[in-house]
């Protein structure tokens, strides 16, 4: 019967002595273990999920450079084409100036040319006429003289008409 | 495996040395006389005004404790070692006083029929309430110094620290948020952590045989009892309308079923602390009566022969209790929890 029998003493002192004990642990004890594990929990926490999102900035990251690259090379292709385009139509305008220019120039060393020839004929002309001048002058000097070196005077200077 | 034997080698020895111990003892009191086991172990669970060391009646060494008592005329304090065990009457110029049966009863009041008489109302620190104050100090001593550990550290924990998280962490993630719920198991985790390690430890000093363990607190239906009242207290304390409406009112059923129900479930809110307190207090108890009543054994038969099997056994129902002594507090901060919980439970309307 001793043995449930609550006894006052232990009773009182067992009341008291754990109050006691709640208020000091809580105080000094718990409050501080539990809030260090929950910030320590927290911070464990936050380190993952900052790192999640860092891999995902990365993956993000990743597939922007891979869209930029592309972008890049489209617009070099773009680029390539348009330059390609550019050299052509410069080129076939080149070809086509030169033609042109050429053909120009040679109407203009044509029309050169005949004028050239024109002056020329016309020298000669003049000086087919000038010879002849001289000649006749020289044949009629001559003439007064002898008739047959006359005539090998002519000769003689037709021939040296034809060498010139 | 070489470790392994060692280890069998060495636990082996130990046994032997310690049927040793009890023959020796066996020859002591052998020559006493008739060996009384109910009264041993009785004397050994009960508490006690001295802290009893060695040797029988007169010639006994205890460690005396001071006896405090309110008589008619006031309060009275002695050492309890006035009382040389119990022969002598103490008397002080507040009253005399006798202690029969580690009880103290005013000089000339015990009756040996009716086995009582008038009592002082006895607050003394005996062996119980001076294990109740060690393990109180043991307990702060621990927890301040882990606790200072983090304040220190914030990182890792180390040494004491990190044999403390994880039963720390245990009563937070496996009784307090499962059973509370993540809102509100903050505001009882205090209470749940300090009647957890206390009950704990208090169990596992009561499993020393010697000075300072050797008492019973654990097992003491008065400590088991007030710890089940304060968890009554703050079960009912913290209960919310729908915690009283369930009880008194119960929500859902006939007006009939209503009335009869509101007794029932009165009943069961004294009735859930009543078996706290006896579970903790008979599963200890009772672990201890098995230890003792198989070394009484060997007194029992008067036989050195019984040693060799009541020792192992002992040694076996020791270890038992170690476990035992974990599940208890266990079990008793989980129902605690289970109460808090349906207390202040959120309850969806049906």
């Amino acid at each position: 019967m001793d043995l449930i029998t609550p006894s006052i003493g232990l009773v009182f002192w067992t009341g008291l002595v754990f109050l006691i004990l709640i208020i000091i642990l809580r105080a000094f004890a718990w409050k501080p273990i539990l809030s260090a594990l929950k910030a320590r929990e927290d911070s464990i926490e936050d380190a993952l999920k900052s790192a999640e999102l860092a891999k995902q900035e990365m993956a993000k990251l990743q597939a922007d450079n891979q869209k930029l690259l592309q972008e890049a090379r489209a617009e070099r292709d773009k680029l390539l084409k348009e330059a390609t385009d550019v050299a052509t139509k410069i080129k076939e305008e080149a070809k086509a100036d030169a033609s042109k220019q050429t053909e120009k120039m040679i109407g203009d060393a044509k029309k050169a040319i005949e004028l050239e020839k024109n002056a020329a004929l016309r020298e000669v002309t003049v000086k087919v006429a000038e010879l002849s001048l001289e000649i006749a002058e020289k044949v009629l000097r001559k003439n007064l003289s002898d008739d047959k070196e006359q005539k090998a005077l002519v000769d003689d200077y037709i021939k040296d008409l034809k060498l010139n | 495996m070489i470790k392994n034997n060692h280890f069998r080698f060495i636990s082996l020895g130990f046994i032997f040395l310690f049927s040793f111990l009890f023959i020796e003892n066996v020859n002591a009191s052998g020559s006493e006389g008739d060996f009384n086991a109910n009264e041993m172990i009785m004397h050994h669970i009960a508490d006690s005004h001295e802290f009893h060391l060695w040797g029988e009646g007169q010639e006994s060494l205890s460690i005396p404790l001071p006896v405090i008592l309110w008589t008619e005329n006031g309060l009275d304090i002695f050492m309890s070692g006035k009382f040389h065990h119990g022969e002598e009457t103490v008397t002080t110029d507040k009253g005399s006083y006798e202690l029969i049966h580690d009880k103290i009863y005013y000089a000339g009041t015990y009756s040996e029929e009716a086995h009582t008489g008038e009592q002082p109302l006895d607050f003394s620190i005996t062996k119980n309430v001076f294990t109740l104050i060690l393990s109180s100090i043991l307990i702060c001593l621990i927890f301040i110094t882990v606790a200072k550990g983090y304040k220190k550290r914030p990182g890792a924990p180390k040494g004491l620290q990190s044999l403390m998280e994880p039963l720390v962490i245990f009563v937070r993630d496996e009784i307090a948020i499962p059973n509370i719920g993540e809102k509100k198991h903050h505001i009882f985790m205090p209470f749940l952590l300090t009647v957890f390690f206390f009950i704990w430890l208090n169990n596992l000093i009561g499993l020393v045989p010697f000075f300072p363990g050797s008492a019973n607190l654990s097992g003491n239906v008065s400590f088991t009892g007030t710890l089940a009242v304060i968890t009554l207290f703050v079960v009912n304390f913290s209960g919310n309308k729908e915690y009283w409406k369930h009880i008194f009112w119960m929500p859902g059923v006939p007006v009939p079923v209503k009335i009869l129900l509101a007794p029932i479930e009165l009943i069961s809110v004294f009735a859930k602390p009543f078996a706290l307190a006896v579970r903790l207090f008979a599963n200890i108890t009772a672990g201890h009566i098995v230890v003792l009543s198989l070394i009484a054994l060997i007194f029992i038969l008067g036989s050195y022969a019984a040693s060799l099997v009541a020792v192992p056994l002992a040694l076996f129902i020791n270890i038992l209790e170690l476990l035992v002594a974990f599940l208890q507090a266990f079990v008793f901060t989980l129902l605690a929890a289970l109460f808090i919980g349906q207390a202040v439970a959120e309850h969806e309307h049906h």
